[in-house]
């Protein structure tokens, strides 16, 4: 029998995992990514990845890096998953290393690691404040030497458009647009693996690249894959707000000691460095002093909203606090914290090494995704899905450095299961599907080419933008997140009057922009409607009129289905694993 | 009026069409670099004359220096464009694309030579498989501390566009894998490939066709010690050619 055929979509780290994996298996993968795979958004992860390694002599065990990982997700996570994971952690920072990623050093020459948000132990691996790109460039030099052997062949420069369903409703292939020619391609093969990242790009400006834009979850979702917790979206405490985007200041600042203030006297006017000791408020110290600083990013978020909004304490009255490093030294904070450091230097133009810096929080991360099984199948037979785009692993709110750990160990799982898979599944009745699939994708784009319109795709999405973050992120309300359905059901009407200003057949950027965009408005129907049935607060979903977490109603994953009908998705739940750990309540104030 | 900018970008529908020059006057905000100003120009493609445009194909993701993709000309210096703040930028802004790559559309080149390139050198650490065999090489910080700042490179092009030795005429590989040749060539197992990278660099457009011209040192937004590893690699390969010679 011929190796099996299998499709990656995305060469960020899950994906590049996956190939590695099914290369390594002896199959043949066909890769497909918008951007270089050199290029994807994990090298955007700064800070580090965690595992239980215990080589700090602190007695941490995989077991505790499983309940701070349950716990900080407010028990959410399906938890046999979540155990595997935490597991196989330590074995996966071991092949990292063997790889040659560059991580700090003790002394000794073993392997160094820090302390991040929600653990009290030092767990994090880093090198330097630049882990996801030294991680993604371990992988991805595999993947080339892979390459080399003929196991892989990238395209790289193609959009994943749709996956081609068989009369079965399997999985049979995927069709792709050459971001150049504009070609659309079908690519048949026995099993379809996405790796598409987040969807930071449906709130406008966030911390994620210019392609987490979640069009290829929805474009799945919209062909009857499960989307699960699309509502659990994560806001990073600390980003630097920018006019292209908002810039990540990794929590690895606060995990060397950073810490977080504003003046106590509303409005003052005072240059930070003549506020004496006295008159700063160090409000994460004084409201959680067990985890000061170090709380988990939904808590840390909270209370900033909560210190600017509510208290009026926001640096000069605007929403901006300080986060501190000028009390370390220099040769510590080049040593620990450099990349990131110059990012703020550059981008903002202070030294932060010598002046406070200015953050506020800012989209993130993406706990939702596609539903999957514990194989990492969606219920579409053939179509696995790891990474940021699946839902499992991390709950109601991510663990600061547990996203990279995630992704290889999704993508590792993934690759073998879907090589597996493919082997057992076989051939196709007639085309499987993809002469109808490309005849609907063709039609498609035709009919967006020849829309004769008044609105601009690239303001629809601001609108979009602006809507999503005032209403679904850090808080809450039934009668906001409404509002913001109806909005997108206007945008989603004048989307059909989008008029393209280019409509050339050539690396037409803007064409590829509305495909995305018309996915984006229909995931985020998934995330508000996800958000507005939930009434509790749960991790990073709050709302104020429903404070509490409610295990009765709501220790369940969400389930969306698309429907096509004007009212939107339909909604199931699913109870969650909970065989490991009961679920009890969730306080950073004190030691759990 | 309120504050503005001004731009002049270089368009190209495609690379046989002929390039021409449009001018864009935005207004001024505060922060704003040259990417915020093409996604300005995307939602109201319009020039500085009022005459509708199309929107300006670039390549971007990151926009934080760290992926690499949005190296172009800006007022003649090969930079990334996500951290050309505007204010730092004399007016009118000139930005082109790069000059020493196949031209895609506007600004969009295709540097897949880079990739190529570290194909032929094997930048690679050649480990046994993916399963789990235990921890790694001990390395101690010292060395740690060499490696990760040629770990650091982003594989922009700056240190190729900005080469006079990259052309057609050299077939030069440029400072970028050179550097990867380095630290592939000092990891405890990458070292394994150490003679086979140093020969790859010994041919046609290798090592030598370096002019030490230093432009590469000063065109990298990630500071790599490119001329350090050029001068270290150079070394190694002239004594490999020797090693070489006398095995006959």
């Amino acid at each position: 029998m011929a190796a099996p055929r299998i499709i990656v979509v995305g060469g960020g780290l899950a994906g590049l995992a996956a190939v590695i994996k099914i290369a390594e298996a002896g199959g043949h993968v066909d890769l497909f990514s918008i951007v270089p795979v050199k290029r994807s958004h994990s090298v955007c992860a700064q800070g580090g990845i965690n595992a239980a390694k215990n080589l700090k002599g602190e007695g941490d065990t995989t077991d505790k890096h499983f309940d701070d990982t349950i716990y900080g997700g407010d028990f959410l996570a399906n938890q046999t998953p979540v155990k595997a994971m935490c597991e196989a952690a330590p074995g996966i920072i071991d092949l990292l290393d063997r790889m040659g990623v560059p991580f700090n050093r003790t002394p000794e020459g073993l392997l160094d690691f820090r302390r991040f948000g929600g653990t009290l132990y030092h767990r994090t691996a880093f090198a330097g404040a630049t882990t996801g790109q030294q991680l993604l460039y371990a992988l991805d030099e595999q993947v080339r030497r892979h390459e080399v052997d003929g196991h892989v062949h990238k395209y790289e420069g193609w959009e994943f458009l749709s996956s081609i369903v068989d009369s079965k409703g399997s999985c049979r292939g995927i069709v792709a647009m050459d971001l150049r020619t504009m070609e659309v391609r079908a690519f048949q093969a026995e099993a379809v693996i996405l790796a598409t990242g987040g969807n930071g790009a449906i709130f406008g400006k966030s911390t994620n690249s210019v392609v987490c834009t979640g069009s290829a979850q929805s474009a799945v979702f919209q062909q009857g894959a499960y989307y699960a917790n699309g509502e659990f979206i994560q806001v990073h405490p600390t980003s630097i707000p920018g006019e292209d985007k908002l810039r990540l200041m990794s929590e690895s600042a606060r995990g060397e000691g950073g810490r977080v203030w504003v003046p106590r006297t509303p409005g003052d006017k005072r240059p930070w460095k003549q506020i004496p000791e006295s008159e700063r408020f160090y409000f994460l110290e004084e409201w959680y002093p067990k985890y000061g600083n170090l709380v988990p990013r939904d808590v840390a978020t909270r209370a900033i909203h909560k210190v600017v909004y509510e208290n009026g304490l926001g640096i000069d009255g605007q929403p901006m606090v300080y986060l501190d490093l000028t009390h370390i030294d220099r040769e510590t904070l080049n040593r620990k914290l450099e990349g990131i450091l110059e990012i703020y230097e550059k981008f903002v133009g202070d030294d932060p090494r010598e002046v406070p810096m200015k953050i506020f929080p800012g989209m993130h991360y993406t706990m939702g995704g596609l539903w999957v099984d514990n194989n990492q199948m969606t219920n579409i037979p053939g179509l696995f899905a790891c990474g940021e785009c699946e839902y499992q692993y991390h709950g109601a709110n991510r663990l600061g450095a547990n996203s990279p750990r995630q992704f290889i160990f999704g993508g590792f799982t993934a690759g073998p299961i879907a090589v597996k898979y493919a082997k057992n599944v076989g051939a196709a009745e007639g085309d499987g599907g993809t002469a109808a699939e490309i005849a609907r994708q063709t039609e498609m784009n035709r009919q967006l080419l020849k829309n004769e319109g008044k609105e601009n795709p690239f303001r629809l999405w601001r609108e979009l933008g602006v809507t999503m973050t005032e209403h679904a992120t850090v808080i809450r309300y039934n009668k906001g997140l409404k509002q913001a359905d109806e909005k997108i059901v206007e945008l989603l009407d004048r989307f059909q009057n989008v008029s393209l200003a280019d409509r050339t057949q050539w690396a037409n950027t803007s064409f590829a922009f509305t495909r995305q965009l018309y996915n984006m408005l229909e995931l985020s129907r998934v995330i508000v409607q996800g958000a507005l049935l939930r009434d509790e607060s749960r991790g990073a979903h709050y709302k104020p009129d429903f404070p509490d977490r409610n295990d009765e109603k709501f220790l369940k994953t969400t389930k969306a289905a698309f429907t096509g009908a004007p009212e939107g998705p339909r909604f199931e739940y699913e109870d969650v694993d909970t065989q490991f750990i009961k679920p009890r309540p969730r306080r950073y104030d004190a030691a759990k | 009026m309120a504050k503005t900018v001004k731009f002049e970008i270089k368009r190209q529908a495609s690379p046989d069409s002929p390039a021409t020059w449009e001018n864009f006057e935005l207004e001024w905000r505060q922060g704003m670099n040259v990417i915020s100003a093409m996604m300005e120009i995307a939602a109201n493609p319009v020039t500085a004359e009022g005459k509708p445009t199309t929107p300006i194909t670039y390549d971007s993701n990151c926009l934080e220096e760290i992926c690499g993709s949005c190296a172009m000309r800006i007022n003649g210096k090969a930079r990334m464009a996500c951290s050309a703040l505007v204010d730092n930028l004399e007016q009118p802004i000139k930005v082109e694309p790069l000059s020493k790559f196949p031209l895609v559309r506007d600004l969009q080149v295709d540097r897949s030579v880079l990739f190529e390139n570290l194909m032929r050198v094997k930048a690679w650490v050649p480990v046994d498989g993916t399963y789990d065999l235990g921890s790694g090489p001990r390395v101690f910080p010292q060395q740690q501390e060499a490696n990760y700042p040629l770990s650091n490179c982003i594989s922009c092009t700056c240190c190729m566009e900005v080469c006079p030795q990259f052309n057609e005429d050299t077939n030069f590989v440029g400072a970028a894998t050179i550097a990867q040749v380095k630290l592939f060539n000092n990891h405890p197992t990458g070292k394994v490939f150490k003679e086979e990278r140093l020969r790859a660099l010994a041919g046609d457009g290798g090592i030598q066709e370096c002019g030490y011209a230093q432009n590469c040192v000063e065109a990298c937004p990630k500071q790599i010690p490119l001329t350090n590893a050029i001068s270290d690699v150079g070394r190694d390969v002239v004594v490999q050619k020797i090693k070489d010679f006398l095995r006959g």
